[in-house]
C-alpha cells in the first residue's frame, strides 16, 4: 500500500486544478445524495438498535411507526432466553485459537514464500489463495464424513470425533482463511530489504531467528490489520458452526440467536436486542480498528 | 523508485531448476542451510500446506469423486456404489428445487453484478474527491459490512415481519416479506445488496487511491470531462481490481447463504444451489452422491471464476 500512495510528486503542475470548494449547485446536490445514501444505509441498524429499546405489548398496541414504550428488559430477556453468555465464550474459544493459528501458520507459509524462491512457490501461493475462494458447501460432504470419522480423546472433545467439537471448527477456519492471509503477508515480506536477512545470516542467525525475530516483528502493520480482520470474519462465520456443530451448547453466539425465535411466535424486540448484542463486539472493532480494518480488507484487493 | 531493485534477485527463477533435490532453496543468497535450518523450512511450509490440503483441496476432490457415487453415508467405504453419471442426471430431470436454485443463484448474480457492484463503484468515485464529510460517508456505507449475513437477516427482519414489519406498518399491507415465495428472493436481495454495496465501495476506494494523480490531472488539462476521465482512462487502469471486484461478486453470489439459510433453510422460493448441497447432507435424508453432484455443480462453476482471480492476481506478483 506504502508504496503506491508514496507516488505523488508532481510538483510542477502548479495550476490549482479544484477550484475552492464553493457551494456550487452540482456539490449541494452531491452533498445531498450522499447524505440520503448514508441516512438509508444506516437505518436498518438504526431501527434495530431503537426497537431493541422498546416494549413488545407497546409495540404491538400502538404499531411499529410510533415511539414509546422504551425498556431495557429485551437485552435482559435476550440474554438469558439466548445463553450469551455461554455462546458468547463459545466463540471466544473458537475465534481467539483460530485467528492465533491462521496469523502463526501463514506467518511462517508467507515467510517461505518471500524469503526462498523455490519453483513450486507460486502455484502454492495460487493453490491458498484459491483455496481461500471456494465456496464452502462444495466441500461440506466430505469434510462432514472426514470429521466424524476423526476420533478425538474424551479430553479433547466430549463427542469424541472432530465433528461438534470447538477443534473442529478452529480447524477449518484456519484453513480456511490461512490462503488470504498468506497471500497478504507474503506480498509485505517481499518489500522487505533482504539485505536484514543478510545481515543476520552473517550473524549466524538460524532460519527460525531470522523468521521469529527480524521478520515477524516488521510485520505489525499486516499483523494488525489480519487480526482485526480475522476476528471479525471468524466470529461472523456462519456456515461451518450450523453444519459442523450439531449441540446448540457448542454454538457460537452467530448461530445462537435462532434461539430467540419462537416456533410459533417471535417477538422482534427482543430479537432486535438479540442482534445488537451479537453485533456489538464487530461494531466496537469497526469504530476503534477502523484503520486496520479497511486496511486488511483492501489489503487483499491492492498488491503489496 | 528504489523498490524494483529489490525485486531484481528473483531473475534467479530464469535459470532451469537444479534438478529435484526435495526442495534445496536455489537462491544464491542462501549459501549455507544446515539441516536444522531445512527441517524448520520444511515445517514452516509443510503444516498449513497439509491443513489447506486435507481440509480444503482433498474435500474438493472428494466431492468430484463421490458425485458419481450411492451412498448413505453411514456404511464404510466399502458400501458405496459407483452409478456413473445417473446423480447428475437425477439433478437435471428429477429434482424440482433445482431449476429455482439455479435461477435465484443468477438472479442473486444479476442483481449483485448489475446493480450492487456499479452503485458501489459509484459512490467509490464520488467519494475519491476531496469531499466535506467523505469519511461519515463511507462509514455509513461500509457499517453492514462488519456484520455477519446472518444477522443483516435478523436485523432486516424488522422490516420484513408481516405483524412486526416496518414495510406493513407504513404501508398498511399484510404481505409475508420473508415468507411469500412470490416477493421473499427480492427482500432477501435488498438485504444481501445493502452489504454488498459498501464491500464493494471500499474496494474500489483502495484502488482509486493507487492511481497516479498525474494521469487524470493530465486528462484535465487536456479537457476531458470527469465522465470521460473516469471511463476512458481510470476505468482501464484499473483492470485488475475490476477483476478482482468482478470476481468477488460472483462469488459471493455463489455463495450466498447465510441470508437464506436464517429465513426458512433455503426453500418456499429462496432455493440456492448452497443450501440444497446443505439440505442434503446435514437433513433427514443424508444423499451422499446426490449433494455431491449438486456440489461439483457448484464447484465447477467457482472455480472458472476462481482460476481467472487466481491467474490476475499471481500475474500481478510476477511483476
Amino acid at each position: 500500500m506504502s508504496t503506491d500512495t508514496a507516488a505523488p510528486g508532481t510538483a510542477d503542475v502548479d495550476i490549482p486544478l479544484r477550484a475552492p470548494r464553493k457551494l456550487t449547485l452540482p456539490r449541494v446536490v452531491l452533498h445531498v445524495f450522499l447524505t440520503i445514501i448514508a441516512l438509508a444505509w444506516l437505518f436498518p441498524v438504526a431501527w434495530a438498535v431503537l426497537n431493541s429499546f422498546r416494549d413488545y405489548g407497546y409495540t404491538s398496541r400502538k404499531g411499529y411507526v410510533s415511539l414509546g414504550g422504551w425498556t431495557l428488559q429485551n437485552y435482559v430477556d435476550a440474554w438469558q432466553r439466548a445463553e450469551f453468555t455461554k455462546h458468547f465464550l463459545n466463540s471466544v474459544y473458537i475465534t481467539v485459537p483460530a485467528v492465533l493459528l491462521t496469523l502463526f501458520l501463514s506467518s511462517c507459509m508467507a515467510f517461505v514464500l518471500a524469503r526462498f524462491s523455490f519453483k513450486f512457490n507460486l502455484p502454492l501461493l495460487a493453490l491458498f489463495t484459491a483455496a481461500n475462494l471456494l465456496p464452502q458447501q462444495s466441500l461440506l460432504i466430505p469434510l462432514f464424513r472426514l470429521y466424524r470419522a476423526v476420533p478425538l480423546p474424551e479430553w479433547m472433545s466430549d463427542s469424541g470425533t472432530l465433528l461438534n467439537s470447538y477443534w473442529g471448527l478452529i480447524l477449518v477456519n484456519t484453513a480456511f482463511q490461512t490462503g488470504f492471509c498468506t497471500f497478504v503477508l507474503s506480498n509485505y515480506m517481499k518489500t522487505l530489504p533482504k539485505e536484514l536477512f543478510e545481515a543476520a545470516m552473517v550473524d549466524g542467525a538460524s532460519i527460525w531467528r531470522q523468521f521469529w525475530q527480524v521478520t515477524l516483528p516488521l510485520c505489525r502493520p499486516p499483523l494488525a490489520a489480519l487480526a482485526t480482520l480475522e476476528v471479525t470474519w471468524i466470529y461472523n462465520e456462519f456456515f461451518w458452526a450450523t453444519v459442523l456443530v450439531q449441540s446448540g451448547d457448542k454454538f457460537p453466539v452467530t448461530s445462537s440467536l435462532n434461539n430467540l425465535r419462537g416456533q410459533f411466535f417471535t417477538d422482534l424486540n427482543l430479537v432486535a436486542a438479540g442482534a445488537v448484542i451479537v453485533a456489538v463486539p464487530t461494531l466496537v472493532i469497526f469504530f476503534a480498528l477502523q484503520r486496520h480494518f479497511v486496511a486488511g480488507l483492501t489489503l487483499g484487493a491492492n498488491k503489496g | 523508485m528504489a523498490e524494483t531493485d529489490i525485486e531484481t534477485p528473483v531473475a534467479g527463477r530464469a535459470e532451469p531448476p537444479a534438478g529435484g533435490h526435495g526442495g534445496l532453496p536455489r537462491s544464491r543468497r542462501v549459501r549455507r542451510v544446515t539441516g536444522g535450518d531445512r527441517v524448520v523450512v520444511g515445517l514452516m511450509m509443510g503444516v498449513p500446506t497439509l491443513l489447506v490440503v486435507a481440509l480444503v483441496v482433498f474435500p474438493a476432490i472428494a466431492t468430484v469423486v463421490l458425485s458419481f457415487a450411492r451412498w448413505n453415508g453411514i456404511g464404510g467405504l466399502g458400501t458405496i456404489q459407483w452409478i456413473g453419471t445417473e446423480n447428475y442426471t437425477n439433478v437435471f430431470t428429477n429434482y424440482p428445487p433445482f431449476a429455482p436454485a439455479m435461477e435465484h443463484n443468477l438472479l442473486w448474480l444479476a442483481i449483485l453484478f448489475f446493480l450492487a457492484t456499479p452503485f458501489g463503484m459509484f459512490l467509490a468515485v464520488l467519494l475519491d474527491k476531496e469531499i466535506k464529510g467523505s469519511r461519515f460517508y463511507q462509514t455509513a456505507v461500509y457499517l453492514p459490512v462488519v456484520l455477519s449475513l446472518a444477522l443483516v437477516g435478523f436485523i432486516w427482519q424488522l422490516f420484513y415481519s408481516r405483524d412486526q414489519g416496518l414495510i406493513n406498518g407504513l404501508l398498511g399491507t399484510t404481505v409475508d416479506w420473508y415468507g411469500d415465495s412470490k416477493v421473499n428472493i427480492w427482500a432477501v436481495l435488498v438485504a444481501s445488496s445493502w452489504r454488498h454495496v459498501g464491500y464493494i465501495m471500499l474496494l474500489y476506494l483502495a484502488g482509486l487511491k493507487g492511481i497516479d494523480p498525474s494521469l487524470r490531472e493530465a486528462a484535465a488539462v487536456d479537457g476531458a470531462s470527469q465522465t470521460r476521465t473516469f471511463f476512458q482512462i481510470v476505468f482501464p487502469v484499473l483492470r485488475p481490481i475490476n477483476i478482482i471486484v468482478l470476481v468477488i461478486t460472483v462469488i459471493e453470489a455463489l455463495r450466498a447463504f447465510d441470508l437464506v439459510w436464517v429465513v426458512n433453510k433455503g426453500r418456499n422460493g429462496l432455493e440456492l444451489i448452497s443450501a440444497l448441497v446443505t439440505q442434503n447432507v446435514v437433513g433427514e435424508a443424508s444423499r451422499i452422491g446426490f449433494g455431491s453432484a449438486l456440489a461439483t455443480i457448484m464447484l465447477v462453476i467457482s472455480l472458472v471464476f476462481v482460476s481467472t482471480y487466481v491467474v490476475t492476481v499471481m500475474r500481478e506478483e510476477e511483476r
